[in-house]
């Protein structure tokens, strides 16, 4: 109770009522009973008037009540559990490992009242292939882990790659190599996430910039991962993963889900069923064994037939690799959503960021947008980049003075990836890698040295 | 009723007198005995000789990754729980690669079956130690012999509790058969361990060793004395006990879940319309 005391004191010094107060104590203590209730609104009180009565000199800092709205209040690890939750989503395997465990006690959490099978597995080894075995017998599945569990779901990643089995992985970011600094942040498993496994298969890499966009971006993974029948990744990091953000609202209208699991009734007037059948596309239908009357799915880590059968000969090598990978690659690029500009539309200086440093970028964009032609340009869409006929960023970058992208490690891994893909290399890099987030003051200090 | 012809797969790639044939069409027929459809049952496999098992018969099929048969199986039939999930794999497979995952299959006893065929050697692979392979076993890589102890996966499941311990033989087709049956009908977690002589890379474990020491446990044996039951798992060696060592009924995985007591989970229809509440817990 003497925190209940200190809070009721905190708004007396700021002059700000208690009424907002009392109802978050009714809330609170809902199941605790009424008496519980009375004395904490008791003590709130207590501390309220005894700051009101005692400290005169509060006065100056007293601010006016805000008009009260109803906001949701989420974090990074919930908007990706809930994403998931409105995707579809009923299978989900991991293994506890910091920053990554808050979405696993989601599932957990939510299993009985939304019929999910959740499941706490040995390793990440296993949960990975749980996730990988569930969705093939006709599920969504999805799995998560930060840098060092994922190390250990390489070779599932690359499973699920050849077998062309839908899976969402949420990669939460933590400071490494090894144990690093497991409860603080860092942004350098990109290049990890986008060359992992082993063999040439096609990945969708998702960066969230705030709880809203983690939310839709998982629900889009789930889209894509079951259209295309291949691993999507939502990388976050400890920082986005714990942090809580208000919101008016989430739109749900926009929430996608097509079913592309097919049940007997689906595969009418087909003969023989083929889980890997040739197509333009690369996209084979994807039936449910079991469900699919008398037809029989058959998937294989080997190269394999149409049929889904082992082999060896290199014209169904270069067939399959064709249909997997090089069909399914153009079409994947078109859905991937150019990047954010927040500012100046033709700016002299940009701000490049991804993930989680969104809405430090996004402020400091507000600061010194009065002096300068400034915008941020933001990629949640990270990997692969997306195309230029939409919104040509990268002409709009050639054509700024200053291209500074922002990045939480060492490296500059996203300047790599750009320049990679498109040949692009931004004029400067501002790095950070001690763990910590960045902070309005530490980026506007560090921008001093080019503006 | 389903035939042994519905059943028919691939034309198998195995060296000639393997003892993989005879767990190939022992598998069929038991099948094809209990009167399961082949679109009834999901066989998922790891990487090794008894890995391409299920090309070679007819069935939904998940051939994934060395060692990691349990957690695909596993989760397969958590999603569809009305399928027949077995898994198969070799002995480096089940016992070396996925040891771990083998453990936790035991600890959790989802409903499936699990046929490990042991060879004693990699096959695949030309020949190096598994972790049956016997003490002192010269092979290419343990030129002093193999200096580890063998596993012995029937007392460790048994320590574990397994819900249900067996131990067949390839060379004898009708016993193992039978087998087969009762590991598929079991309600839990089956292993069912099979002697399969490689006619390649295991000159010691020929089809003539394994036949002049197996025996059956005798009929008066009772399979629910657990303990009884880890002391003839410890038989080895002049003398090597065939039957169902061990088996109890304890709750499996799948009827603690409360998600798939109703219907299996891959047949629950989804619509957004019934979770959108969830976002008012947000507020």
């Amino acid at each position: 109770m003497a925190n209940t005391v200190a809070t009721g004191a905190a708004l007396g010094i700021l002059d700000l009522g208690l009424e907002a107060f009392r109802n978050v104590i009714r809330k609170a203590f809902k199941d605790k009973g009424e008496e519980v209730i009375k004395d904490n609104i008791a003590c709130a009180e207590a501390g309220y008037h005894y700051a009101r009565t005692n400290c005169p000199r509060c006065e100056a800092f007293g601010i006016r009540e805000p008009e009260y709205r109803r906001l949701m209040l989420i974090d990074g690890v919930h908007a990706i559990g809930m994403g998931a939750v409105m995707s579809g989503c009923k299978f989900y395997s991991g293994y506890p490992m910091t920053p990554s465990t808050g979405i696993l006690d989601y599932m957990a959490s939510r299993a009985e009242e939304y019929n999910l099978v959740v499941e706490q597995a040995e390793d990440e080894i296993a949960a990975i292939n749980m996730a990988i075995g569930a969705s093939f017998a006709g599920v969504r599945a999805m799995t998560g882990s930060s840098g060092g569990g994922f190390a250990l779901m390489v070779e599932g990643l690359s499973l699920a790659g050849m077998t062309e089995t839908p899976i969402v992985i949420a990669e939460m970011q933590r400071p490494g190599p090894a144990t690093g600094l497991p409860t603080r942040t860092e942004q350098a498993d990109l290049l990890f996430v986008l060359y992992a496994a082993h063999g040439e298969f096609p990945r969708v890499i998702f960066e969230p910039g705030d709880p809203k966009q983690a939310f839709y971006l998982t629900n889009k993974a789930f889209e894509l991962a079951e259209k295309y029948q291949i691993p999507v990744f939502i990388q976050s990091d400890q920082y986005l993963a714990d942090t809580e953000w208000t919101y008016e609202k989430f739109d749900l209208e926009n929430i996608i889900y097509n079913d592309y699991r097919l049940r007997e009734k689906d595969l009418e007037g087909i003969e023989v069923y083929k889980r890997f059948k040739y197509s333009s596309t690369g996209i084979s239908l994807l039936a449910i064994p079991g469900e699919a009357g008398k037809h029989l799915v058959v998937a294989d880590s080997d190269e394999h037939d149409e049929e889904g059968h082992i082999i060896e000969d290199s014209e169904t090598r270069i067939k399959m690799v064709q249909k997997r990978l090089l069909n399914k690659l153009p079409l994947i690029k078109k859905e991937i959503e150019p990047p954010l500009l927040y500012g100046d539309s033709s700016p002299k200086i940009v701000l490049i960021g991804r993930g989680s440093t969104y809405g430090v970028i996004k402020e400091v964009v507000d600061t010194i947008s009065k002096d300068h032609k400034v915008a941020m340009m933001h990629f949640s869409q990270v990997y692969p980049l997306p195309e230029r006929d939409k919104f040509d960023y990268i002409e709009l970058l050639e054509k700024a003075d200053l291209t500074i992208c922002i990045e939480n490690n060492a490296t500059g891994q996203f300047a790599k990836v750009m320049k990679a893909e498109t040949g692009f290399e931004f004029s400067h890099k501002i790095l950070k890698y001690d763990g910590r987030p960045f902070t309005i003051e530490n980026l506007k200090e560090e921008l001093h040295a080019y503006i | 009723m389903p035939t042994s012809e519905d059943y028919k797969g691939q034309v198998p790639a195995w060296c000639p007198g393997c003892g993989n044939f005879n767990i190939l069409s022992t598998v069929k027929e038991a099948l094809v005995e209990l009167g399961i459809e082949p679109w009834e049952v999901l066989v998922v496999s790891g990487i090794g000789q008894a890995g391409k098992l299920p090309h070679y018969i007819k069935c939904h099929t998940f051939n994934g990754l060395h060692g990691r048969t349990l957690p695909v199986a596993t989760a397969a039939k958590l999603a569809n729980n009305s399928l027949h999930v077995i898994a198969v794999a070799g002995d480096g497979d089940c016992y070396g690669e996925g040891g771990n995952h083998f453990l936790h299959a035991i600890r959790r006893n989802p409903n499936i079956t699990m046929f490990v065929h042991n060879n004693q050697i990699y096959g695949l692979t030309k020949g190096q130690a598994s972790p049956t392979t016997a003490q002192r076993t010269h092979t290419k890589i343990q030129p002093y012999g193999v200096l580890a102890e063998p596993m012995n996966p029937l007392a460790l499941a048994i320590s574990q509790d397994c819900s249900f311990v067996a131990r067949g033989f390839a060379g004898d087709q009708d016993y193992l058969k039978e087998l087969m049956k009762a590991a598929i009908a079991h309600k839990g977690f089956s292993l069912l361990d099979i002697l399969q002589p490689c006619v390649t890379f295991n000159k010691i474990n020929t089809f003539k060793w394994y036949r002049d020491r197996v025996y059956k446990l005798e009929g008066e044996y009772d399979p629910s004395d657990r303990l009884k039951a880890f002391e003839r798992s410890l038989e080895w060696g002049d003398k090597i006990p065939n039957g169902i060592f061990y088996k109890n009924e304890r709750e499996t995985l799948e009827e603690g879940i409360p998600a798939i007591q109703e219907e299996p989970l891959v047949r629950q229809k989804f619509s957004i319309e019934d979770v959108k509440h969830e976002i008012e817990k947000f507020y």
